[in-house]
């Protein structure tokens, strides 16, 4: 039960820790300098949220473990996140779209998480909510600014939902961790939030005149270990300092 | 992104306060222009209400008239109502 639990909160937050990175890598290289303090705002929000996490499932796991060990000493297979959010940001098309399809997921998993039984959980979840609303809302407002832009911004954005789409399925797949605390009334069943995910998506995209790929297959791994390429080299990055001096602090 | 029009940002800090202009950015529109100063200018707590204004909207006055808009005002110290005693609950005056 407890393996579980710490397995069920990392697969929510090595999501928002490793968009957070991919967040991270636009600081001082965003397209604008208000664009560049709103990606990094996010990404702080998202490392603000994993910290809560992370410091609850250190608890649980007792002994030496802290937010620390968890977030920089594990090894590629120990990290439970969806592909989606490992994917490079490419263009600030890839960025915000890959932002949109993970927030728009996110809010509506924390609208439920909200209601766990877990009263640390419901608390994150019902603190962070205030965060990821706005993020949705940037995200989304992006989508239809750039999709219903110029020819340019529009091949744009649309090559981006067309790469990232394979990646959204895996939002709905379940782990063994995650059955368990949904049987627990702790965890959110997520294979019930996929309708109303692809309708509020597709709304999104409609508006901003774009098309919605029609795939049949799919992509998945992450929530499992098994990750992409590019996992490795994003690990590489955000543990160097603790790999190479190890126990260093500021 | 250069044709991005520029915008004027006023903060009210609190309840009661008056807005302050406390600087500008680019954006194409006003939803934008809304986003990008609560993203620059309120990542601190610094407020509580924005104001966005096209900054092409604001009519200034000009440097090289300051001698006979301003210079006229300075040996009017009667105009200061300094004569009077103020009660301690009026911070803003």
């Amino acid at each position: 039960m407890k393996d579980n639990l710490v397995q069920y909160i990392l697969g929510i937050a090595d999501n928002s820790l490793i968009l957070g990175q991919r967040l991270g890598e636009l600081c001082g290289h965003g397209p604008s300098l208000e664009t560049d303090i709103a990606m990094t705002n996010i990404s702080l929000d998202l490392l603000g949220q994993v910290r809560s996490y992370y410091q609850y499932a250190a608890k649980l796991l007792g002994g030496d473990a802290t937010e620390d060990t968890i977030a920089f000493l594990r090894l590629e297979r120990e990290y439970k996140n969806v592909l989606l959010v490992e994917q490079p940001n490419i263009d600030f098309g890839y960025s915000i779209t890959k932002q949109f399809l993970f927030d728009v997921f996110h809010l509506a998993l924390l609208e439920e998480l909200q209601n766990s039984k877990d009263e640390m959980l419901a608390a994150i979840a019902k603190k962070s909510i205030k965060e990821v609303l706005y993020h949705n809302r940037f995200s989304s407002d992006w989508i239809r600014r750039l999709g219903d832009g110029t020819e340019e911004s529009q091949n744009r954005i649309q090559t981006a939902i067309n790469d990232l789409w394979i990646f959204t399925d895996e939002l709905f797949h379940q782990t063994e961790a995650d059955k368990s605390m949904v049987a627990e009334g702790i965890g959110v069943d997520v294979t019930l939030l996929k309708a109303n995910y692809y309708k509020k998506v597709c709304a999104v995209l409609d508006e901003s005149t774009l098309q919605t790929p029609i795939i049949e297959y799919f992509q998945k791994g992450g929530k499992n270990g098994i990750h992409s390429e590019h996992m490795g080299y994003i690990l590489t990055e955000m543990q160097y300092m603790q790999r190479t001096y190890p126990n260093m602090s500021w | 992104m250069k044709n991005w029009p520029l915008w004027e940002v006023f903060i009210r800090s609190k309840n009661g306060l008056e807005h302050r202009h406390c600087g500008s950015l680019h954006a194409s529109d006003a939803t934008m222009a809304m986003e990008n100063a609560r993203d620059v200018y309120t990542r601190r707590m610094e407020g509580v209400s924005i104001w966005v204004v096209p900054s092409a909207q604001i009519t200034a006055s000009n440097p090289e008239n300051s001698a006979e808009l301003f210079d006229p005002a300075k040996d009017k110290a009667y105009r200061h109502p300094t004569f009077y005693e103020l009660p301690d609950e009026l911070k803003h005056m």
